[in-house]
């Protein structure tokens, strides 16, 4: 193993604002910030919820599209990503994150930060479960196949 | 309320804000970021420890604040998970994710907040990830 692309301060600050916005969500609006339970419940509303629920969801992901638009004005360049796997794995990829996360009730922002600052065991294991299976994945795609 | 109302969607959108730049300033919005993390045996980048660590330090203190309240600002009650077993759906899905997470890169929340950055992969994604919630849904909503 060798250490490479480490940001530290990039990643304390970035992620003392998703901690910060996980709290604010509980304090105002009282909803846990699990993405993938907020995107599952605009796609199908959950039966007798109705407008108000589908409200907040749709101006929280709203918010989410239009941040990396402002990082990028205040930065003066487009923020830069980049997927270095192959179309059909975004695609093998995106079936499974969907289906998973809804089946395992939750993604890395629901369990992982939400559920674990809330001591819930059933976080502990997902987040467990799924950062084991990610290793592994990348493990087997990148050192046994060669990707 | 009418004003509560308003007050409880401009809040939503905030905070969608906030959290969307929080995962942009990490750059874990950056597939090739996630994937360096999670390739422990190659060439590692520890950054999402610190991220993760970082984002549960505010959360966990503020969870504690905030759920220490009567009610949330906006709303009449807070609204938490209310299952505690660790059943075969937790474990098969949270699995399930992870293979997914390792193939992409992406998780749904970098995958949303990275929707109006004009990259192909991520839009291959985000229809596949539609389609995987929505299979399991739809299945769930029959059964």
């Amino acid at each position: 193993m060798e250490i490479t692309g480490f940001t530290p301060l990039p990643a304390a600050i970035g992620g003392a604002m998703i901690g910060l916005s996980a709290v604010l969500l509980m304090a105002l609006n009282g909803r846990i910030a699990g993405i993938s339970g907020i995107v599952a419940g605009i796609m199908a509303p959950i039966r007798g919820e109705g407008r108000a629920e589908l409200s907040w969801r749709l101006a929280f992901v709203a918010g989410l599209i239009f941040a990396p638009l402002l990082v990028s004005v205040a930065r003066g360049e487009l923020v830069a990503v980049s997927a270095p796997h192959p179309a059909w794995m975004m695609a093998l990829g995106g079936l499974l994150v969907g289906y998973g996360t809804r089946l395992g009730s939750g993604c890395t922002s629901g369990h992982g930060v939400c559920g674990i600052a809330r001591l819930s065991k059933r976080s502990f294991v997902a987040t467990a479960m799924f950062m084991a299976t990610a290793i592994v994945t990348v493990f087997v795609l990148h050192h046994a196949f060669g990707f | 309320m009418r004003s509560g109302f308003n007050m409880r969607i401009i809040s939503a959108l905030l905070v969608g804000i906030v959290f969307g730049a929080g995962l942009t300033i990490s750059q874990m919005i950056n597939p090739a970021k996630i994937i360096g993390f999670l390739d422990i045996a190659g060439q590692w980048d520890p950054s999402l420890v610190v991220v993760m660590g970082s984002a549960l330090a505010v959360s966990f203190i503020g969870y504690r604040v905030v759920l220490a309240r009567e009610k949330p600002v906006f709303e009449p009650g807070f609204q938490l998970p209310t299952k505690t077993a660790i059943d075969r759906p937790l474990l098969v899905g949270s699995a399930l994710f992870g293979a997914g997470w390792g193939l992409s890169g992406l998780c749904p929340g970098p995958a949303i907040a990275g929707a109006a950055l004009g990259q192909i992969e991520i839009y291959v994604f985000l229809l596949a990830l539609f389609a995987g919630m929505a299979l399991k849904d739809g299945l769930a909503r029959k059964a």
